[in-house]
């Protein structure tokens, strides 16, 4: 029953993620990228992280997808300059046996939704008993970004200041 | 460079959009502590809803005036972050451990950290709003003649 939605999805997904590479003009490109953001945001919300679906859709979709236009009409759509030789037949013989293997590596971890799983067992049960009890804040999510990994967060928002400044220290070099 | 959009249905629903994501996206930022969302997702759409008038009416219309007023606080929503946790070091506990914010009237330490989780997702909104128009500001910059050559 989950495989009549779960399938097309992660076809979609493989389809707009290679489309995007292979696609030569770059503003078709962005686009694609817009829409594999978008699918991946479904399957977030699908698996039951809702807080990360809408972070990928806003972001992801949204704002990244501004970004690279305005970079593109700012520079030139056309992938000209980027000639992309063919692969070399090592990658053709190679990576089947990369992906041969990982998928031998996956048959090991854990199964989807184990209790008995590590990451179920230690830590997370913790946050989901007493979240509520200690932060009054229903939403586990927050309660672990916002307060238990608040340094995390701390740090992740310095990440995006520098990020803001990078570019204007690049960008507006020349004005005022 | 950008320019003024002059289709009118453009502009009419601009108008008719930011107040609505601007909404949403304090919806979002308040309504984080208890349903999908929080500062992210908040601060992203704040800094959308003027990326979009920027975009749609031009670099002299209030949008982009207001934008480029912003961009001058880079750094204070961070400084929002960090002032919480330096509070909590003024109310004799560890950094960022908001239990011991020490303002009168909130008695237990459940809703001084509800609390401080409101103020740290205020600021990580503050900090990403003004990022993201910052740099929309910076990449309107660039100079598409020269890169062409």
């Amino acid at each position: 029953m989950i495989f009549s939605f779960e399938i097309p999805l992660l076809i979609l997904l493989l389809i707009t993620a290679a489309g995007a590479i292979m696609v030569k003009d770059l503003i078709s490109s962005v686009f694609i990228l817009g829409s594999y953001s978008f699918l991946l945001a479904i399957v977030w919300a699908w698996l039951g992280a809702v807080d990360v679906a809408f972070v990928e859709a806003v972001v992801g979709a949204g704002l990244a997808t501004v970004f690279f236009l305005m970079t593109l009409f700012g520079t030139h759509p056309k992938d000209t300059r980027i000639r992309r030789s063919p692969a070399p037949l090592v990658a053709y013989l190679g990576l089947p046996v990369l992906g041969l293997l990982l998928l031998y590596a996956a048959e090991d971890l854990p199964k989807f939704s184990d209790p008995q799983s590590p990451a179920n067992v230690r830590v997370s049960t913790a946050y989901l008993t007493n979240s509520l009890i200690e932060t009054h804040t229903p939403n586990v999510v927050t309660a672990v970004l916002m307060d238990y990994r608040a340094f995390d967060t701390l740090i992740e928002t310095g990440v995006i200041f520098t990020a803001g400044i990078a570019c204007a220290l690049l960008l507006r070099r020349n004005q005022e | 460079m950008i320019h003024a959009h002059d289709s009118v249905i453009v502009r009419t629903m601009t108008r008719i959009l930011i107040p609505l994501i601007q909404l949403f996206a304090l919806y979002v930022l308040f309504f984080g502590q208890f349903g999908p969302g929080g500062g992210f997702a908040g601060g992203v759409m704040l800094g959308a809803s003027l990326i979009l008038g920027i975009l749609v009416f031009g670099p002299d219309a209030p949008p982009c005036r207001l934008a480029k007023k912003v961009i001058h606080g880079d750094g204070i929503g961070l400084m929002i972050f960090v002032g919480v946790g330096g509070l909590c070091l003024i109310g004799g506990g560890e950094f960022l451990n908001y239990a011991n914010l020490d303002i009168p009237g909130i008695d237990s330490d459940a809703r001084r950290r509800s609390l401080g989780i409101l103020l740290t997702q205020i600021g990580v909104a503050v900090d990403i709003a003004v990022t993201a128009i910052s740099i929309v500001i910076s990449l309107s910059l660039i100079n598409g003649e020269e890169s062409h050559d």
